[in-house]
């Protein structure tokens, strides 16, 4: 029997239109835009200014503050300005554009293909050169990966967990990343495991990815301490608190990090671009997005700059379909709708999927009809039902009590409930109520 | 007929009993309250908005009784007539407080202010909010899902279907607060009721830069500052391309209005302008 996490769960169609399509290139655009912040935590300070000639790899953005990450330019040529500009959610956010000119790599970037298996640099090295790519988990929750590899004061780590569950429907960049560049990823892996000092890795991947599952554990066998695990097929077992479940039988309590358990997790994607970064010296600038949908003519896995139009890489996969209802950034299930498909490729950009009308429509609410499928399928345990109604009148002590906190957004409550209930909406909204409650509580002076 | 009377009889000393337990349980746990509280919440409205910052009426009673003066303290619903009653009641003199009268500071009509997206997530503006910018291109704008209205308890906050923005009924509004802190965008602001009800202000909220802000919507403020060199009385501000019209300095001269390049400025229950030779070519 294959592991998995132990409450709730869902799975939904799987839909890997572009399973087995090879991650293409994407043409350089020809101008880009990157954003300061698009990593959780405080954005970068940009570093550059308007007129300046930058390079493939060049620092544009300055880190600010512990938990934020440094942001590098993804094409050669001069910078246009530094500007707010529209991002895909359809605020506006500090945003360096530059006008591509040829495309120069900065010196000191190892541009070979030429595998290097050897780790020369030392635990605190490696996390300085990480930090210095900026490189962000790639799973789509952007957590500086850095501060990761820092556990703080007082906590172990054991076990380093990658996470190359891919659960979401449709998306297939991980999974492509792992066909095509599995040496580097297990390479990736040994780095992760000499930074934080323990000698032993596990890779978890869905069961539904059967060739890369071969495919990483003949690999994994030649070093020592790496384990692939194939997990049964159920969503969200790429939230980490899940993986460490599935993988560990270790349950994260409830307000903790999941260093508590030892484990320290990182994106098949991160550990990649930690081969990139400590290898290669290459920064974080480029990226597998997954373009897919049912009415597009040619879902792919592109190999993307960041700041490059997502109009762009649409129109590479075949342009927008007529019967478009809704673009989402990110998978069906925890991605969210664009308002604008003219803002960039970000770094948690994962991929695009593009619904058709009648399929993205929401179905209209009804009252709840208190079948508790909602609390039944909740991978924390959590009572959607209850938490939707006391976000909604407000009742935010309620909503602490009963570990509002705790929920991880995955949706799998809204999925379900037969009467269409908005139950995440409100229930992110009482999350951000509550959270602002207790930052300002950890702020206010004792008495 | 004996039962009866032992009933009777054990029931009477039960509660005698009783009675005297309570009379010096009374006396032991008296709690003073000063009477006036009573008093003062008699005249306050009841209605409990929280308007005036404190818990309900009785706790506004309460402060009120507890302070030493009267500054800062102000019933919006009961105004200027109720605070002297209760002055009266206390024997102070009541702080004047201007009357106030909420006003929304979004113009962005569905006729000026296109559609760039659809959202069919939770009819609330606070969830619309935590998930995107809004459906048109000003990322500033009223969201126009009534999230206002629905917390009014005066019935003062109405959404026009029309124009897709709340209007506020001046007569019923009592400046009680729970819209400005209901909006998502803070696109509510308490203003000074103005004499005859009147008031200029800038309706938008937008701090885009004019190209941007104009481009999403017409009415919106580019913050070109023209407003601001008209206005003699140096009531208004231009900041981060808005612009503020301070309503303690404002002398309602309505010089600023047609100035505004994008209709931003509105004033409310003006006498309509005279026609003047000039004030075709202000416009244009």
């Amino acid at each position: 029997m294959l592991k998995t996490f132990r409450l709730g769960g869902i799975h939904p169609a799987e839909n890997k239109l572009s399973a087995n399509k090879k991650i293409e290139t994407l043409e350089l655009p020809k101008q880009v835009a990157i954003p300061l912040g698009q990593h959780i935590g405080a954005p970068a300070q940009a570093v550059v200014k308007k007129g300046d000639a930058v390079k493939v790899g060049t620092l544009i953005g300055q880190a600010s503050g512990f938990i934020s990450a440094n942001i590098h330019s993804s094409v050669s040529g001069i910078v246009a300005k530094i500007d707010e500009v529209t991002d895909a959610s359809g605020n506006r956010r500090p945003t360096v554009v530059i006008d591509v000119q040829g495309d120069e790599w900065e010196e000191g970037i190892d541009r070979s293909e030429t595998l290097i298996t050897e780790i020369t640099l030392d635990p605190k090295e490696i996390v300085e050169r990480v930090k210095n790519c900026g490189v962000v988990g790639l799973g789509g929750a952007t957590f500086p990966a850095h501060v990761k590899l820092m556990p703080p004061p007082g906590s172990k780590a054991e076990v380093v967990i990658i996470n190359a569950v891919e659960c979401e429907p449709y998306l297939t960049s991980d999974h492509q990343l792992m066909l095509e560049k599995a040496e580097e990823i297990v390479i990736g892996v040994q780095i992760l495991m000499k930074a934080v000092q323990v000698n032993r890795a596990i890779i978890g991947i869905e069961n539904n990815k059967k060739d890369a599952i071969t495919l990483l554990s003949s690999i994994a066998a030649k070093y020592s301490g790496i384990e692939v695990v194939a997990l049964k097929v159920q969503y969200p077992q790429g939230g980490e608190k899940q993986l460490i479940d599935a993988v560990l039988k270790r349950q994260v309590p409830s307000g903790a990090l999941p260093i508590s358990t030892g484990a320290i997790i990182q994106n098949v994607g991160s550990a990649f671009a930690v081969y990139e970064a400590v290898q290669k010296n290459k920064p974080l600038f480029e990226r597998v997005v997954t373009v897919t949908g049912k009415s597009l003519s040619n879902p792919s896995n592109f190999l993307a700059r960041v700041g490059t139009p997502i109009k762009q890489l649409i129109e590479a996969a075949g342009g927008v379909p007529e019967d478009t209802g809704k673009i989402v950034s990110g998978g069906p299930m925890m991605g969210k709708a664009m308002p604008n498909i003219d803002s960039a490729v970000v770094k948690g950009c994962s991929g695009i999927l593009i619904m058709k009308d009648f399929e993205s429509r929401r179905k209209e609410m009804t009252d709840c009809i208190r079948c508790a499928k909602c609390v039944s399928v909740c991978p924390m345990g959590l009572t959607p039902s209850y938490l939707m109604r006391v976000s909604e009148l407000n009742m935010l002590e309620e909503a602490e009590a009963d570990r509002i906190m705790d929920c991880i957004e995955c949706g799998s409550c809204s999925y379900i409930c037969p009467a269409n209930r908005t139950l995440l909406d409100y229930i992110r909204l009482g999350k951000g109520k509550v959270g602002a409650i207790l930052r300002a509580r950890a702020t206010a002076p004792k008495n | 007929m004996n039962l009866i009377l032992i009933a009777l009889i054990t029931l009477g000393v039960i509660g005698a009993i009783g009675a005297v337990i309570l009379f010096f349980v009374a006396q032991k746990f008296y709690v003073y309250e000063d009477p006036r509280i009573a008093q003062v919440d008699e005249v306050l409205p009841q209605a409990n908005c929280g308007g005036c910052g404190f818990p309900g009426c009785k706790g506004f009673a309460d402060a009120c009784v507890k302070a030493e003066t009267m500054d800062g303290l102000n019933c919006p619903v009961g105004g200027s007539d109720c605070m002297n009653q209760i002055a009266t009641i206390l024997g102070r003199t009541a702080v004047a407080a201007d009357p106030k009268i909420a006003v929304l500071r979004c113009n962005g009509t569905c006729a000026d202010r296109p559609k760039t997206s659809q959202y069919d997530g939770a009819k609330s503006c606070a969830v619309a909010a935590s998930t995107f910018a809004g459906e048109t291109g000003c990322s500033y704008g009223c969201l126009g899902m009534a999230d206002c209205c629905v917390v009014c308890d005066f019935d003062a906050i109405h959404m026009n279907p029309e124009t897709g923005l709340p209007e506020i009924d001046q007569e019923k509004c009592t400046a009680c607060g729970a819209c400005v802190t209901a909006c998502p965008k803070f696109l509510i602001q308490l203003r000074k009721k103005g004499k005859a009800n009147r008031r200029i202000f800038v309706s938008c909220m937008s701090k885009d830069k004019g190209a941007v802000a104009k481009k999403a919507c017409s009415n919106a403020c580019i913050g070109c500052s023209k407003c601001f060199k008209e206005c003699p009385f140096e009531a208004i501000t231009v900041a981060n391309n808005l612009a503020y019209i301070d309503d303690n300095k404002c002398r309602l001269c309505r010089k600023c209005v047609p100035v505004c390049p994008t209709n931003a400025i509105w004033e409310l229950n003006f006498p309509p302008k005279k026609e003047k030779p000039e004030a075709p070519k202000a416009e244009a």
